[in-house]
């Protein structure tokens, strides 16, 4: 038995699972971001899995391509606002940042 | 067992096991190395996708640049002679619910995947995936291309103003 979708569609739910993981549960702003790299990447191999046994279907790597964009421009701005809370309230936390509550 | 077979359980695993220790990791900064294994990983599951211009995007965007700008950050953001390189967890009523969710929704999915009959296409792998992306880029997907270079523009431009330090101004 070779490989098939299934198997790229199982490791992708399971990568999927931890990402959500760390972004549910961890309290450091930069955890929660390397959470939503692993979800991003698991839908990654989605899109190209179902590229390929689609019968090379190149729409799903175009797909993907965007999505790594995204992920670039995400991670860049959300580094950026991190740097900032971290001079503002000397943690990054995001379970204690609620100065707008008050 | 071919070889692929081979190929592949070795990358899942890799791929699964640095997730892990990303996930479940105390320490910020091994979190951030385990990262480096998952994406890697997941350029080889790409190269095994038959996607070679996808694989080189990946070590190129996710390892020399995301990567890069997460070890920076963890390193800005946090002490590293200190102790609180820690990241911190929420209580562990909620860490148990939430896990307990989670895997009960990645077994239903799993279960769900290997039940569906999928509807797939054999095809043989193209030469090469770059010129077709390309073309495919600077004709149906024109607009977003265009659109993506302009958010990319933006996205330099805010956070460089977001992260510079405020000058004082007397």
């Amino acid at each position: 038995m070779g490989i098939g979708l299934t198997h790229y569609l199982i490791l992708s739910v399971i990568l999927f699972g931890l990402g959500m993981f760390a972004i549910i549960t961890r309290k450091n702003a930069i955890m929660v971001l390397m959470g939503l790299e692993l979800v991003l990447n698991s839908a990654n191999i989605n899109f190209i899995a179902f590229a390929k046994y689609g019968g090379m279907n190149i729409e799903g790597h175009v797909a993907a391509i965007f999505v790594i964009i995204l992920a670039a421009a995400e991670a860049a701005v959300a580094l950026a606002i991190v740097l900032n809370i971290y001079q503002n309230y000397k943690h990054v936390n995001v379970d204690e940042i609620d100065r707008m509550k008050e | 067992m071919d070889l692929i077979t081979i190929i592949f359980y070795f990358f899942a695993v890799l791929i699964v096991a640095s997730a892990a220790v990303v996930v479940f990791s105390k320490n910020i900064m091994y979190s951030a190395f385990a990262l480096l294994f998952t994406f890697f990983g997941v350029a080889a599951i790409y190269v095994l996708l038959n996607a070679d211009f996808l694989a080189l995007t990946q070590i190129m965007i996710y390892i020399g640049g995301i990567l890069v700008l997460i070890i920076f950050g963890v390193m800005l953001t946090t002490r590293i002679t200190g102790v609180d390189i820690k990241s911190g967890l929420m209580g562990k009523m909620q860490i148990g619910i939430t896990g307990a969710a989670l895997a009960i929704l990645t077994i239903t999915m799993g279960v769900m995947y290997s039940n569906v009959k999928w509807f797939t296409r054999d095809s043989e792998p193209l030469k090469d995936t770059i010129s077709p992306i390309g073309r495919m880029l600077l004709t149906d997907y024109l607009l977003a291309f265009e659109a993506a270079s302009v958010l990319l523009l933006i996205a330099i431009i805010g956070a460089a103003m977001i992260a510079r330090r405020k000058k004082n101004i007397n």
